[in-house]
């Protein structure tokens, strides 16, 4: 085999960032992040991928304990809305990532919503439209298990940013509808597919799943083949209640 | 009328009914549950996932190749975008470039896609509104684009038609003569449809000042494509953030005043007229070269995450991909469709409406069940 990742390098923007640049005005890089060659931004005491049992599947790996989130490079000027976000809302800002042209700005979970309504409003960011909200399930990085990632674009200054916030398993999100009345059904649907609450959603329902169903599908620990008929409490329980009383009758 | 004495005999409660899943007119498995004063309707509540199939989460579970083919099955009437918005995503996350001639052919099979997808839709929009002529003739012009589809890529439904990092097959010998040969009857055609609903008096009374958006609204309920358009915003991907070859196109981007029914119905009309322009200058530039760039055996991206979008027949299309540079298969593959965002909109859209322009609003914010619930 004669592959390789090797992308092709005429795109000198998508290059992979030379080193890392401590933009976070705390000076902090995320925890259990993986070392890859570029980030070795200083790191907290904290133990980098605990290696967590491997659950689904006993023959694949052990999930990763987060996404890189590089850092960008250091002679890449860092655009006005991230440093406006920086200096608006100081301390909400606890990374920033740049990655393949994409600008990532990640923040506290419970900032979470007001860092957004900052990035709609202020003169320079005026991110009025919500192109994306979803969630990445880390199973690998139990203390803050989940990435809420917004998608936002400005269509008075065309530009885009990525806005994520890591929260626990449990842990309820502030909801952005409020901000973006957009984030409904999104919201909804990352309630249904990952079990992440959002505090002050209107109507936080399942969204694509049947109501009375059990469990988050798009969890990373939820087997690709469904839950099998054991975790349904209806109608398929009942289906076989009837069956047994059924044959019941005829013995 | 007398206001003072209350009439007995009537009951005025609010009605609920349940319109679909099972209805001719929801386009699919839709089901909305309808609060009515009367014949009004009070609120609205849609309940989509009857078509859900967890394509993210099968696509989290396949290498990068073999998700194409399941991108076929979201907007199973533009298929070609679909597999567009995804190669492209991950040519992006993998930074593969991808050569001229291939990204010219993707915008002629894009833009072939979106006269498909809007015919289908000017068909069946019309025909919910009674005019059953239309849907006649927009089904004969689509078969055309079926067949030029057939001859490039062997389908007529799922294509299957782009691979990461270029295109599978060139363009077959007397193609090109085609396509052009099928913009001319499409262009004479255009006028046909107009004379039959642009004038026409019930399709005016149905359409007129039916579901009307501001542009704010439009832009905070999260409306994209031509619906967005038709409320008089300028957002088109293909302008803004120009992907294939549409930075080398000339074309316009049509505009709505009023934001109604009527508006998405003129802005669609014009999108018919630009895309035949982007596929001719396509054609006629189509530069030579090879049609599949240096991609390696096997997909697998270096570590990172990408949100990338194109401009689908419906609006936004986004694809969120996140790899951890180990796997063959992304880590988390997050379709945006349009169709979902769009369709978030009726409840706002149908308030103050009657029954029957529940119709006519299912039909002109253009869904298909098949992206809304993946």
């Amino acid at each position: 085999m004669s592959e390789g990742p090797k992308p092709a390098s005429e795109n000198p923007e998508a290059g992979r960032p030379a080193e890392p640049a401590p933009l976070a005005p705390a000076g902090q890089a995320e925890p259990g992040a993986p070392a890859p060659p570029a980030a070795a931004a200083p790191k907290p005491a904290a133990p980098p991928a605990a290696k967590p049992a491997p659950k689904a599947e006993p023959k694949a790996p052990p999930p990763p304990p987060g996404p890189p989130d590089q850092a960008p490079p250091a002679d890449l000027p860092v655009p006005g809305f991230v440093t406006a976000l920086q200096t608006g809302l100081p301390g909400a800002v606890e990374h920033v990532s740049f990655w393949v042209g994409d600008w990532t700005v990640i923040v506290g979970a419970p900032r979470f919503a007001e860092a957004c309504l900052f990035l709609r409003d202020a003169s320079g960011c005026r991110f009025d439209y919500l192109s994306d909200l979803t969630a990445v399930d880390w199973p690998g990085r139990p203390e803050k298990r989940f990435d809420i990632v917004a998608s936002l674009y400005s269509t008075i200054l065309r530009q885009r940013v990525r806005v994520k916030a890591r929260a626990a398993d449990g842990e309820a999100v502030p909801s952005v509808t409020g901000v973006w009345p957009a984030a409904n059904w999104l919201e909804r649907e990352v309630y249904d597919m990952f079990g992440v609450t959002f505090t002050g959603h209107p109507n936080l329902r399942r969204m694509l799943m049947p109501f009375d169903w059990q469990g988050h599908p798009q969890r990373k620990d939820y087997p690709l083949e469904g839950p099998g008929e054991l975790l349904m409490e209806s109608p398929q329980d009942w289906l076989k209640a009837r069956q047994a009383a059924v044959d019941a009758d005829i013995e | 009328m007398q206001t003072d004495t209350p009439r007995p005999m009537f009951d005025t409660d609010e009605l609920v009914i349940n319109m679909g899943p099972q209805h001719p007119s929801t386009h699919g498995v839709l089901r909305l549950i309808l609060k009515l004063d009367g014949e009004r309707v009070v609120d609205c509540d849609p309940v989509i996932g009857y078509l859900h199939r967890g394509i993210e989460k099968l696509s989290e579970n396949r290498d990068y190749t073999q998700i194409v083919l399941l991108t076929d099955r979201m907007d199973y009437v533009a298929a070609a975008t679909n597999n567009l918005g995804y190669v492209e995503t991950v040519e992006k996350l993998y930074s593969i470039e991808v050569p001229r001639r291939a990204q010219y052919i993707r915008t002629i099979l894009s833009e072939l896609q979106r006269v498909a997808s809007h015919l289908l839709w000017l068909g069946t929009h019309a025909a919910d509104l009674g005019a059953l002529t239309v849907l006649l003739f927009g089904l004969r012009e689509r078969e055309l684009i079926l067949d030029l589809f057939e001859e490039y890529c062997g389908a007529r439904l799922t294509y299957n038609s782009m691979r990461i990092g270029g295109q599978p097959w060139d363009v077959p010998p007397g193609w090109a003569r085609k396509v052009l040969a099928f913009c001319d009857v499409q262009e004479q055609k255009l006028p046909e449809y107009e004379q039959l609903l642009t004038g026409n008096r019930i399709f005016l009374e149905r359409t007129r000042d039916i579901g009307i958006v501001s542009a704010a609204d439009a832009i905070a309920i999260g409306l994209c494509g031509p619906p967005l358009r038709a409320s008089g915003v300028y957002r088109d991907v293909r302008k803004d953030e120009p992907y294939a070859a549409y930075g080398e196109m000339e074309f316009d981007v049509p505009l709505g005043t009023r934001g109604d029914t009527y508006d998405r119905y003129l802005v669609r009309l014009e999108e018919f007229r630009q895309s035949l322009r982007i596929i001719r200058q396509g054609m006629q530039g189509l530069p030579e070269g090879p049609i599949m760039g240096k991609v390696p055996r096997l997909i697998k991206p270096p570590a990172g995450e990408t949100y990338h979008a194109i401009e689908a027949p419906k609006g936004e299309l986004g694809y969120f991909v996140v790899s951890d540079g180990k796997s063959v298969s992304p880590y988390r593959f997050r379709v945006r469709p349009p169709s979902f965002c769009n369709l978030q909109a009726l409840p706002q859209l149908v308030k103050g409406h009657l029954v029957a322009d529940v119709i006519a609003l299912i039909g002109t914010i253009d869904i298909v069940l098949g992206e809304v619930d993946r």
